[in-house]
């Protein structure tokens, strides 16, 4: 019996200025909501009344606003996408089969060619108001995040401890504390980071949908996104600065306000039951646990929780808890046949709308443009390997500088290179470097990061044993490298080389098409060729572009990054 | 009363490329009764911790039936709980939320879910840690939570999944000894216990009933009656009888297992079949191994037959120490009998010898005693450049084990062929090839 009531017991009752502060925080983000959702709904009526952004930093805010919560909406989404589809494809072995390869293929479609297939549909759903046009880019985004986190979700829920999951069967939990107990927990933390990389990723595609020319028609939906389009119509370098000097903030203060406290947050989620190694910290989660209101609400709300917990789990029941017995062999060959065919039916379709609208001389032009993009993309992967692998390397090798650099290289990976794009274009006329060379570049802009940010992990994985035995031996130079340091990254390469190749195709669409002003600078590629059958709205080769462009890259995932990434797990796994 | 019965229960899965069934229990029973403790005790491979999962309901056999109370088991078994070997909490809930888990799933209100599982956490002495996380806990403190995460449900039995093998040894004994005395005082919260356990000790110190499990396949080789008073008095002789009674027929998996301790003899030659040799599985030791607890026994001299006593000091459980016996036996390096163990001259020699010497010692033994091992060394031979991929053989065992065992038995036959240098392997390419 404990008589004397604990200090926590004490300190309950009692509200401190953090409270206000979380408080105010609260209100503030109801309000900032608010104000972005309501405009939204303006009145809209393609050709004649449509949107205008204005050029006066002083806009900028309200604009950063909207493309905020647009990444936001789309981030709900995609978490609520992944929740319900992973758990489909976990749990249902004939989901498995369809959901899982459907996901492979959904992930090589190029982002920017999902935007050109739904923007038109997505305007004629809401007629006479921006909601369209907001669906759209909400779309885009949506798809650049999802496919990532739906994976990481899956392979979680594939690989929750045996024993956990005996307890769960045993202690008899329904399907939705199974859930919620076990499952989500146990997938947050590599959830969460892939949210984080995607969202990161999903500036990019933000911005280029903001401004979207469709059907010969400029569409235009107020958001940074559209002010940089806007700035470089008017070729207008001092708001062209604001908005990069405004995106930088918003990236930030995403960061420092949303991510950083979850991350902390989910630290609890660790599965490994010991304690020890470096647990991130968050100045915003220590304001929130040191105020009384989060826990006077909590424990206001938990018989409202516990009801919600008895709903769910009477709705969806008990899962069966044994392995379920292999279906007969019979309906499960039926099964199959029937995948098989619907498969092949859809893709006779597709082959046969665009040989019959297009016919096969288009067919071969745009592979050889496909042909000319993928070699762009692999000088982009020998050029940024090159110059970044040395960098990262000795980057890495220094424990505190890449504790100080690591952060900054995450901020210039999230950070949108079409913001840049203007500068580089200016570049371009000025220095007479043509677009086919340049738009290697551009690509390079937003992608490279990704070759950076693995160099440094690899390097940070190589024990440092092993980089004492080396100076013992006395390995100097190129045999240091070739014995050491490229065996010892080439796993963190791979993933980094797959992760730039793919950001590098999706960059395509926007960077072998770039203006200044009343300029246009066009390269011959695929990426190009997209980006025009888009703004003229011609829907056989759009569908043709997408289509070789998603081969391109499986082609390349097969042929190439599947083999590198089974010889890194073979024989250089540290 | 029998609250669970296992009738005639096998199990088999199908092994790959539709090559017929791996059987991992063939035709058990066995029935758990009302305030008894049941020990299963077993090597590894006789399928034992199957046999724990059938009867609570998590696998379904392939032949035979569960009865549970008298009905035939569907589903998890509602009248246990079971504590897992790794403690299997959940590292976000407290030990409060984590006891109360079970509680949880059966819709028991919240105030009286609290009272329980400090109950329960009362019981088990973590009084004061209701709002620690697991990892604030030791390997020990963690299974008390998984004790009264069982307890709290008052289950009629308690199934133990080897609970005190991932603890170090002093924190196992302390809570061994802890759950041992709940039990004797007639307070615990379960009618009966069925612990699984591959540590011989723990099984004769706990049950009233032992009962030895044979592997390949898992089956019942019969049952041993403790009759001691509880709590069991290590010191007392028929302690130590029991324990060496155990141990004889432990490594001798071919004796009857008569329930009592007397004078055994191996019926040696009966397995020696006409069977394709990689039918008999190598036991999945290193040669290093090997060799160190020969070096060992020879230093010790006679003061090292016994090998409960070799056990204690080696610090080794009986799935690790048995196979090394096993290989020992099985390269005519070592003798078992009675509980006892001996090295033979050649044991004696490969003990003492020199490197290179030791190297010829073991091929020849391997060559002459290990009939896998020469097939393969005679299949290469037929080979014109000696070389040959391991799929080969891989098939070979597939024929006879799981894939996983398959790949763990070309890895053992690696092992000890690039030891004996009898031929080499390129992991690259996967190929065995003979030295050049």
């Amino acid at each position: 019996m404990r008589l004397l009531p604990q200090p926590e017991a004490l300190r309950q009752s009692r509200l401190g200025w953090s409270d206000l502060l979380v408080t105010l925080a609260v209100l503030t983000l109801i309000g900032l909501i608010a104000r972005g959702g309501s405009e939204a709904l303006v009145s809209f009526q393609p050709p004649d009344v449509s949107p205008t952004v204005s050029l006066d930093p002083r806009n900028l805010p309200d604009y950063a606003l909207r493309s905020t919560l647009r990444m936001f909406i789309a981030l709900g989404c995609s978490t609520l996408f992944t929740l319900v589809y992973g758990s489909l494809a976990a749990h249902n072995r004939r989901a498995e089969k369809i959901l899982i390869p459907l996901l492979d293929i959904l992930q090589s479609v190029p982002v920017l060619g999902f935007l050109s297939i739904t923007v038109t549909g997505f305007i004629a759903l809401f007629p006479g108001s921006l909601m369209g046009l907001e669906a759209a880019s909400i779309f885009a985004i949506f798809t650049s995040q999802v496919w990532n986190m739906t994976f990481s979700f899956y392979q979680s829920l594939r690989t929750v401890p045996k024993e956990l999951s005996e307890a769960a069967s045993l202690y008899r939990l329904s399907r939705w504390q199974r859930f919620s107990r076990l499952e989500l927990p146990s997938a947050t933390i590599p959830l969460l980071w892939n949210a984080m990389m995607s969202f990161g990723g999903g500036w990019f595609f933000l911005a280029a949908s903001e401004a979207i020319s469709v059907l010969n028609t400029s569409y235009t939906l107020p958001g940074i996104g559209s002010y940089v389009a806007a700035a470089v119509e008017a070729r207008d370098l001092h708001a062209l600065a604001w908005a990069v000097v405004t995106m930088a903030v918003v990236i930030l203060l995403v960061d420092q306000l949303f991510w950083r406290p979850l991350v902390a947050w989910s630290n609890r989620f660790r599965l490994e039951q010991s304690g020890g190694g470096e647990s991130p910290t968050s100045w915003v989660l220590d304001l929130m646990r040191s105020a009384r209101i989060p826990t006077l609400v909590g424990t206001a709300l938990a018989p409202a929780g516990e009801a919600i917990d008895r709903l769910l789990s009477a709705l969806l029941g008990h899962a069966s808890e044994q392995d379920a017995d292999p279906p007969a062999p019979r309906s499960e060959r039926l099964f199959n046949l029937g995948v098989l065919l619907a498969v092949g039916g859809l893709l006779a379709a597709l082959i046969h709308f665009i040989l019959v609208t297009v016919g096969p001389a288009e067919v071969g032009n745009a592979f050889l443009k496909g042909l000319h993009t993928l070699v762009r993309v692999l000088l982009l992967l020998v050029g940024a390997t090159l110059i970044w692998t040395p960098i990262g390397v000795a980057i890495g090798f220094q424990p505190r500088l890449a504790r100080l650099l690591q952060p900054l290289v995450q901020f210039l990976a999230s950070f949108p290179a079409n913001f840049i794009f203007p500068f580089a274009t200016l570049f371009f006329i000025h220095a007479h470097v043509p677009i086919g060379w340049g738009s290697i570049l551009l690509m390079a802009l937003g992608s490279q990061w990704y070759v950076l940010f693995n160099a440094i992990a690899g390097a940070q994985t190589i024990p440092s044993d092993l980089r004492e035995m080396a100076d013992d031996v006395g390995l100097r130079g190129l045999q240091r490298w070739r014995k050491l340091i490229i065996p010892g990254i080439f796993s963190a390469w791979v993933t980094g080389g797959v992760t730039a190749s793919g950001g590098a195709w999706n960059a395509s669409i926007v960077s072998e098409v770039v203006s200044w002003g009343g300029t246009t600078l066009t390269a011959d590629g695929l990426g190009a060729y997209i980006a025009e059958a888009t703004s003229q709205g011609d829907w056989p080769r759009i569908a043709l572009g997408i289509g070789l462009m998603s081969l391109f890259v499986v082609g390349l995932n097969q042929v190439v990054w599947r083999r590198l990434y089974a010889l890194a797990e073979h024989r250089y796994h540290l | 009363m029998t609250l669970i019965s296992v009738d005639r229960v096998s199990k088999a899965f199908p092994l790959p490329d539709g090559k017929g069934n791996f059987t991992v229990l063939n035709d058990v029973s066995l029935t758990v009764k009302a305030g008894e403790v049941v020990a299963l005790l077993g090597r590894s491979g006789s399928g034992k911790s199957t046999l724990l999962r059938i009867m609570a309901g998590l696998i379904q056999p392939s032949d035979g039936l569960v009865l549970s109370n008298g009905q035939p088991l569907r589903g998890t078994n509602r009248n246990l709980a079971m504590v897992f070997q790794s403690f299997a909490l959940l590292p976000w809930l407290t030990v409060q939320d984590n006891v109360e888990l079970g509680l949880a799933a059966r819709h028991v209100p919240r105030e009286e879910r609290r009272q329980r599982a400090l109950k329960a956490i009362d019981i088990v002495g973590l009084d004061g840690f209701e709002n620690a996380y697991p990892k604030e806990l030791s390997g020990g403190m963690k299974q008390r939570v998984g004790f009264a995460r069982a307890f709290v449900l008052e289950p009629e039995v308690l199934f133990m999944d080897e609970p005190f093998s991932a603890l170090d040894v002093l924190t196992a004994e302390n809570l061994r000894g802890e759950i041992d005395d709940l039990w004797n005082a007639g307070s615990f919260p379960s009618s009966s216990i069925l612990i699984v356990t591959h540590n011989i000790e723990e099984a004769v110190f706990l049950a009233d009933r032992v009962v030895i499990l044979g592997a390949n396949p898992g089956r019942i080789r019969g049952e041993i009656s403790i009759n001691l008073p509880r709590p069991h008095d290590r010191t007392h002789p028929r302690f130590k009888a029991l324990v060496d009674y155990v141990y004889t027929v432990m490594t001798n998996p071919d004796i009857a297992v008569t329930g009592e301790p007397e004078d055994q003899r191996p019926n040696l030659d009966s397995a020696r079949s006409a069977v394709s040799p990689f039918a008999r599985p190598l036991p999945h030791v290193r040669v290093g191994g090997i060799s160190g607890l020969l070096e060992l026994m020879h230093e010790q001299g006679d003061g090292l037959r016994d090998i409960p006593l070799l056990a204690e000091r080696l610090q080794l459980e009986v799935d690790d120490l048995l196979p090394l016996l096993d290989a020992a036996v099985l390269l005519g390096f070592a003798e078992v009998a009675d509980g006892d163990v001996r090295l033979t001259p050649a044991g004696q020699d490969f003990a003492t010898t020199t490197i290179l010497r030791s190297k010829d010692l073991f091929r020849q033994q391997v060559l002459e005693r290990v009939p896998v091992m020469s097939s393969i060394h005679n299949t290469l031979q037929t080979k014109a450049d000696g070389s040959l991929r391991s799929d080969f053989f891989l098939g070979m065992w597939d024929d006879y084990f799981p894939t996983e065992e398959a790949e763990r038995q070309l890895a053992t036959a690696v092992d000890w062929g690039r030891y004996a240098e009898l031929f080499e392997f390129d992991a690259g390419e996967g190929r065995l090839t003979l030295p050049s």
